[in-house]
């Protein structure tokens, strides 16, 4: 785990809408493939060509009830394809552990999808938990994300702690 | 103030007097169910400790008996997974084998008052068992594994009471179309269900509603108990538990009541789930290729029962498909004795082994590019069960076999009229 963690996270905006699920980010056809071939598949049934066009670093912003549908790992897809941080209206609750679980940061934030158009770019405070909308200068008040859980959503996620602890082995090239 | 029944049981988990809404607690995990997909190489990480063997369960269902080389690799990795750490409670392909949230109610191993977690989003279907289980992710089940620990975030609760009984031919399908119709999605809010309709309702028919819990976005979907649980639970599990009770002054974000004997057939229209309900009506006459009753929302045996109601000495119409799958073997078993499976069968349905199959368009009975099915399942999102093209209306079970026979939505009511579960 990184152990200088910044309080500002800045990206260029992907709009998507309300209750956009699981199986759009991680269709079926891929759940048992591999880390890349899910992250390619990400939204190609609602969105296709999608995953080639994402640069590291950028961001989603979402509706209400983001990521509803499965347990399925979803969020690493879009960690994998380089989005940074997403933001939405609010989040589903198995998704957002998700976010937890696998490192990407994920910030409910009522009122965000109304106020920001795609390619826009999207300002994120962590110390205050605000979202900036560069272009109209608009701030919003997110929720606040508890410590430790924005630690793990910081530092990867569960695996590297339960690695450290001696809990799980580390991640073989042959496991991805 | 007092708390609800998931208030209850999650302060009892963690250690504290009172939980409320907003609070994140750290809780004791009484049963951590693995499936087949845990063990995908994807998913697999190879654990070095586990905290207690006694409290994992490992059920092969979603992709069982193997549908391909890399479901076949899970298999292998789970099984090397018990041996090695001696797990007891262990559902191979075979006699014990079923969708894990129908095998968890079979065995009656989500226990009331305690806490529940598996990698599967309807493991909610527990909730029907006064359990908080949840549907968390495949890293939340290894931590839960080495640690004997998981983390909630507490949410607001809303309270449905259900009151009288149901007309014949509607079901709890019908009760959750309703709901879902209705109030949407409840995003980071739990559902507690009771109310004087619940004693009518058997634990089948609860469990679809808890089942379907995952399709609200509820965190957790919990009944109250009552002795028809309690005997269930204490002829299978002999594991101590504590049932958990509302307290009279529980505070609930809402509190509606549902009168079971206003409810009729309804269907979810394709693509989503929530505020996506019309009565069977608005859509009959619409042509289906193929139809479907199985998963863990409506695999159980009242499900076949009233599947085989309708279709005896019925046909499925020409250029349908009936696919039927049995939640559990066990159920399937059951089934066979009643004589259900015959009936279906002789019908023209094909009955396969007990697996989360079509469902989740894993394997038999994938749809096709531009395909209708209307299914008895738990989710019709664009593409879940094969091409994106495909059309999945969604329904009971006695609206997808009335549909079966004329081979386009129809409404269950001519061939229930006599019906009685």
């Amino acid at each position: 785990m990184s152990g200088v963690i910044s309080d500002r996270v800045t990206g260029r905006v992907w709009k998507f809408g309300e209750n956009i699920n699981t199986d759009l980010m991680l269709p079926g056809h891929v759940h048992a493939a591999s880390e890349e071939e899910q992250a390619r598949a990400v939204f190609s049934a609602n969105r296709p060509g999608w995953a080639k066009e994402v640069v590291p670093g950028d961001f989603i912003v979402g509706g209400r009830n983001y990521g509803m549908g499965s347990s399925r790992p979803a969020a690493r897809s879009l960690r994998n394809v380089g989005i940074a941080c997403l933001i939405a209206d609010s989040i589903n609750g198995l998704f957002f552990r998700n976010c937890v679980n696998f490192g990407l940061l994920a910030v409910e934030c009522p009122g965000v999808s109304a106020e920001f158009a795609e390619g826009q770019t999207a300002e994120v405070s962590l110390a205050d938990f605000t979202v900036l909308n560069t272009a109209t200068g608009k701030l919003l008040q997110a929720l606040p994300i508890p410590d430790n859980l924005l630690a793990l959503m910081h530092g990867g996620g569960i695996y590297p702690v339960l690695e450290k602890q001696g809990l799980i082995a580390p991640k073989t090239k042959t496991a991805a | 103030m007092g708390m609800t029944i998931i208030e209850k049981i999650l302060a009892r988990a963690s250690g504290a007097k009172k939980v409320s809404p907003g609070d994140l607690v750290v809780v004791d995990v009484d049963t951590a169910v693995f499936i087949d997909n845990a063990f995908l190489p994807a998913s697999w990480r190879e654990v070095l400790k586990v905290h207690d063997p006694s409290k994992i369960v490992v059920i092969f269902d979603h992709r069982a008996p193997a549908s391909d080389r890399v479901s076949a690799l899970s298999h292998v990795t789970g099984r090397a997974f018990v041996k090695r750490f001696g797990i007891e409670r262990f559902h191979d392909v075979g006699r014990e084998i079923g969708i894990a949230h129908v095998v968890v109610a079979d065995r009656a191993y989500a226990l009331p008052g305690t806490v529940l977690v598996c990698a599967d989003s309807h493991t909610c279907s527990g909730g029907a068992f006064n359990c908080a289980a949840r549907g968390v992710g495949a890293p939340d089940m290894i931590y839960a594994a080495t640690t004997g620990k998981t983390w909630f975030r507490v949410g607001e609760t809303i309270r449905y009471d259900l009151e009288g009984k149901l007309a014949p031919g509607v079901t709890t399908k019908d009760v959750f179309l309703h709901i879902a119709g209705e109030f949407g999605e409840h995003a980071n809010q739990n559902v507690e269900f009771g109310g004087s309709g619940l004693k009518h309702l058997s634990l089948n028919a609860r469990r679809t509603i808890s089942t379907m819990g995952a399709e609200l976005s509820a965190e957790f979907a919990t009944f109250e108990a009552d002795d028809l649980l309690l005997d269930y639970v204490r002829k299978r599990n002999p594991g101590p538990f504590e049932a958990q009770y509302a307290d009279a002054d529980a505070v609930y974000k809402h509190r509606r009541a549902i009168a079971l004997n206003q409810m009729e057939p309804l269907v979810a229209l394709p693509d989503t789930v929530v505020n996506n309900s019309v009565a069977v009506g608005r859509v009959a006459g619409e042509k289906i290729d193929q139809a479907f009753i199985g998963s863990c929302a409506n695999g159980t045996l009242d499900d076949l029962k009233i599947a085989a109601h309708i279709l005896n000495g019925r046909r499925v119409a020409d250029g349908v498909r009936l696919i039927v799958t049995p939640g559990s073997q066990e159920i399937y078993r059951d089934a066979l004795r009643a004589g259900y499976v015959e009936t279906l069968m002789e019908a023209g349905a094909v009955v396969t082994n007990a697996t989360c199959g079509a469902c989740g368009g894993g394997h038999m009975g994938v749809l096709g590019p531009n395909e209708t099915c209307i299914t008895a399942s738990t989710r019709n999102f664009k593409g879940r069960m094969g091409d994106a093209s495909a059309r999945i209306f969604m329904a009971s079970p006695a609206t997808v076999a009335a549909s079966a026979i004329a081979g386009v939505i129809a409404h269950p009511g001519e061939f229930t009229k006599e019906f009685q579960l």
